[in-house]
């Protein structure tokens, strides 16, 4: 199997996350890695930096991965985790400034097709634009 | 002349504490104009510092901070998170890299602040911590080396919440109110301002 870059998505909510990636998978199977996390680190609405780590490396591809986040603190937070992450493995993570189910479903559909991690994260972000 | 231990231990105690008795009013701040979770998330940060609190002071001032910064950032759960985590491990690197306590507190609190800037991609006037912070650090490198150097930090950091009132927030959840947010005081601010508090209260204490 060709490598595909994997996806992570990060909500404040583990409902949100988890369902964010039922709809990715039920859109690419299990041709891209998709990992969640939501929630903070007692389990209430936030996000937490070693969960992000996790996903990560759960999800982890040598093409890299994507992030897709909801609000703010997902962002600071996931930012973070990428800092924290081993350095080899730093520089081939993104966070993604694309809103998180949407984002999350373009993100996957174009790393089944085996594109780059640039251009994943280009077609998410594609839905932020004017 | 240098931090001591116990010092350095009793004054990351009382910050830790005092943020901890703080965080209903946090929370009720954040309630205002946010998503009302600053005080349980830095209740939960300082909380797991105290907890380390004793492997933390057994470090060396450097590694000290570094850890605290860690520490915040792997439990508060919120931006808060990495942006006091920022902080404290920018501190800690500063000292890392020759700089030393307390003849370059200014330029040691500096580069934290920077840390804070550059995680939250954020500058003064914003309604942010930093609208604490950055003054915090003007009357540090104005006042340095003053008899009244605690006294002026503590009035700056006072001052410096207030005038967040008025201010429109374009940074974090806060600025989806707009002009809404305008007339409450930043919890962000309000949470740097406790921590400014209570590491001076516990200077001041000092035999």
């Amino acid at each position: 199997m060709t490598d595909t870059v994997g996806i992570v998505i990060v909500s404040h909510s583990a409902d949100i996350a988890k369902g964010t990636a039922d709809m990715v998978r039920q859109m690419v199977g299990s041709e891209v890695k998709v990992a969640f996390c939501g929630g903070n680190p007692d389990g209430g609405l936030g996000t937490s930096v070693p969960l992000i780590i996790d996903a990560i490396n759960d999800a982890w591809s040598p093409k890299g991965v994507a992030v897709l986040v909801d609000l703010g603190g997902a962002e600071t937070n996931s930012e973070m985790a990428v800092e924290m992450l081993e350095p080899a493995r730093r520089d081939l993570v993104v966070v993604c400034n694309a809103p998180i189910v949407e984002g999350a479903v373009m993100a996957a559909t174009e790393a089944a097709g085996g594109s780059s991690l640039a251009q994943v994260k280009a077609v998410a972000e594609e839905l932020s634009a004017d | 002349m240098s931090v001591q231990p116990e010092t350095f231990k009793s004054l990351v105690k009382a910050a830790a504490e005092r943020v901890i008795a703080s965080a209903p009013e946090l929370t009720s701040l954040d309630q205002a104009i946010g998503d009302g979770d600053h005080g349980t998330n830095m209740k939960r940060g300082c909380e797991a510092v105290l907890g380390k609190l004793d492997v933390i002071s057994a470090q060396p001032l450097d590694e000290a901070l570094k850890m605290i910064g860690k520490t915040l950032v792997m439990t508060v759960g919120g931006a808060s998170g990495p942006l006091y985590g920022s902080f404290f491990l920018a501190a800690g690197e500063a000292l890392s890299h020759d700089k030393h306590l307390p003849d370059d507190l200014a330029d040691v609190f500096g580069s934290a602040v920077n840390a804070v800037s550059a995680r939250g991609r954020s500058q003064v006037g914003e309604k942010t911590m930093l609208d604490v912070l950055v003054p915090v650090l003007e009357t540090l490198k104005m006042a340095a080396g003053q008899p009244d150097l605690i006294a002026r930090v503590r009035a700056t950091a006072t001052e410096a919440v207030e005038r967040t009132a008025p201010m429109q927030a374009t940074k974090g959840r806060a600025s989806f109110l707009g002009a809404r947010s305008v007339g409450h005081v930043d919890p962000g601010a309000r949470s740097s301002c406790v921590l400014v508090q209570a590491v001076c209260a516990g200077l001041e204490a000092r035999p």
